[in-house]
């Protein structure tokens, strides 16, 4: 799911003139010679930060990313689908673990993760905060989030921190079989019988606003991101990831006969860009503060399974426990 | 007879294996950690998977299409036993399940492999080295847990005694237990169940939980024939929402 690379909080350049300087300059001189960073590696204190904040996002992302598909496992149509779907959520919360393990190397435990996500203190990719209505809605993202998600990933995997790149290589391998999926999924929809054309059509009504956002605000409205690229954190502009998504996939949809709901989606032949209607910022802004369809239940449910499964967690770590855990 | 003996077999192993599969993976998203979401979603995919291969193995016999076998039937039509269909409660009855569910199966796949009825030897061959790893998980999880908390601990007890009951339904004998065991098809459920109660006595032995008296349970019975709890169909229904919108179709 969800890649990353933006986070949605204005970026503070602080403190950076209390970095020691000769360090600062090595370390900006082996991201210029594309070197990775690992964990025991010194790093200035907003390098892990962001880090930190990115990684996190992008985990939770993936968990909560799990549950608006994970709730058509026990209703998909058929055995093909029932068994492709349960094994791309499995590896979405994979992904997860992955992730938290790679946040973790940067000094946060998944544990200290996972209560901030619930707080409601750090967030997760905008788009499930919306509803899967119907069937048609989880093949929709499936393909064309999955997608948005690829662009992302395969671009952060070529950023400077070494475990977060290494996790992105493995997710992406698997993401590519999501999209797979996803987009057969879709294709039987699309082609099928005109219920199910409809269906997936107004699936796409519903999802081509979200589509359009996940990438994050317009680079017009976005905040100051220079520090970040020169480090590698950030790899692509947020307008630069739209638009290629948009020449991937644009394409794509409108093959399987389906019409996009935007009036003023074109590209411009002069500048080789998309215009669109742009996105309403104001509402995602509403959204991702808190005030969405789905905000509530997402972390209601998160919360909930962290609460159920306490006793288990606390039974795991009892040191009185007689029998002792195979290593494996 | 030796058909319907045969079909009878096949129908409550894929219905007990699709319906618990599907129980185990209502736990996405949802487990007490995230290691253990994947494990059962892992598992669910199995048991689902197993399912299937026995639903051809039906398709092969002339009944219907595995998607019509397993997203048509109503309850009354199902041989799953009901220890199969109970809502998952918490982590501790899932996993007691998972456990006498598993331990089961597996020793009913070891002798299936060595069936005189080729094509379910075969499938049983193939299938029981997944299965060993279902048993390992279990095991491992009863041992680790069984012997930590309290709040562990009485939790599994409590969930072993409430499940011990619906664990004995699934070795309710078939009408037709008598052929498949002459002809050398199955082993039979008799035979099954003793070596399920020591294997599973092993186990409960290296924890502070207690195997519950078994002379003093009362089987619950019925599933294999077609009578259930009142969860069942509602699952059933859960599984055909989709499929249901045009069933003509192709999804
Ligand atoms: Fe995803
Ligand atoms: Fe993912
Ligand atoms: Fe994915």
């Amino acid at each position: 799911m969800y890649g990353g690379g933006n986070t949605f909080e204005a970026i503070k350049a602080e403190g950076l003139e209390e970095e020691d300087a000769r360090k600062m300059a090595e370390f900006e001189g082996r991201i210029a010679q594309g070197e990775k960073i690992e964990p025991d590696d010194w790093m200035p204190r907003l390098y892990r930060q962001q880090l930190i904040r990115m990684i996190e996002q992008h985990a939770h992302s993936e968990i909560i990313g799990a549950l608006p598909e994970g709730t058509w496992i026990t209703r998909a149509p058929g055995f093909r689908r029932k068994l492709a779907l349960m094994a791309k959520v499995q590896d979405e919360v994979g992904h997860a673990q992955l992730l938290y393990s790679a946040a973790e190397t940067l000094g946060k435990s998944r544990e200290e993760m996972l209560t901030d996500l619930i707080n409601g203190k750090s967030k997760y990719s905008n788009v499930f905060n919306y509803p899967t209505y119907t069937w048609a809605d989880s093949c929709i993202i499936s393909w064309l989030i999955d997608a948005g998600a690829i662009v992302n990933q395969m671009a952060n995997s070529k950023g400077s921190y070494g475990p977060y790149c290494r996790a992105l290589e493995r997710i992406c391998a698997e993401e590519a079989f999501h999209l797979k999926y996803g987009h057969d999924s879709v294709v039987y929809m699309a082609t099928g019988s005109s219920i199910q054309r409809q269906m997936v059509q107004e699936a796409l009504n519903r999802w081509w606003s979200q589509i359009m956002t996940f990438f994050g605000p317009s680079d017009k409205l976005s905040v100051h991101t220079e520090t970040l690229m020169r480090w590698k954190v950030k790899m692509a502009s947020n307008d630069e990831c739209r638009q290629q998504y948009l020449d991937m996939y644009v394409p794509k949809i409108l093959e399987l006969g389906l019409t996009i709901p935007d009036p003023l989606l074109k590209k411009n032949e002069d500048t080789g860009q998309w215009e669109y209607t742009e996105p309403d910022w104001d509402e995602f802004r509403r959204v991702i503060n808190g005030d969405g369809p789905c905000n509530a239940e997402r972390l209601g449910v998160r919360r909930m399974a962290e609460e159920r499964g306490a006793w288990v967690r606390l039974a795991l770590k009892n040191p009185t426990a007689k029998y002792v855990r195979p290593l494996a | 007879m030796k058909e319907e003996a045969i079909k009878d077999l096949l129908y409550k192993i894929a219905d007990d294996q699709l319906i618990l599969g599907h129980r185990n993976s209502e736990w996405t998203g949802l487990g007490p950690i995230l290691e253990e979401d994947i494990a059962f979603s892992s598992m669910a995919q199995d048991k689902i998977g197993h399912s299937l291969a026995f639903y051809t193995l039906l398709h092969e016999l002339g009944e219907a299409e595995p998607d019509l076998l397993a997203f048509s039937r109503s309850a009354t039509q199902f041989h799953n036993s009901q220890f199969t269909e109970l809502p998952n409660g918490e982590f501790d009855y899932s996993l007691i399940r998972h456990f006498l569910y598993d331990n089961a199966e597996a020793i009913r796949f070891e002798k299936l492999s060595h069936s005189g009825y080729e094509p379910i030897a075969k499938v049983a061959t193939k299938l029981k080295g997944e299965i060993k790893y279902h048993v390992l998980h279990a095991n491992t999880w009863i041992r680790n847990l069984g012997s930590s908390t309290e709040e562990a601990i009485s939790r599994l007890q409590n969930s072993l005694n409430s499940l011990m009951p619906y664990a004995l339904g699934m070795f309710e004998l078939s009408v037709y237990e008598q052929v498949l065991i002459d002809t050398g098809i199955y082993a039979g459920e008799e035979a099954i169940k003793e070596e399920w109660l020591t294997r599973i006595q092993q186990v409960l032995a290296s924890t502070e939980l207690t195997m519950p008296d078994i002379p003093s349970q009362t089987p619950m019975l019925g599933g294999r024939y077609g009578t259930h709890t009142k969860h069942l169909q509602p699952l059933l229904n859960e599984m055909a929402e989709v499929i249901k919108i045009d069933p003509t179709a192709e999804w």
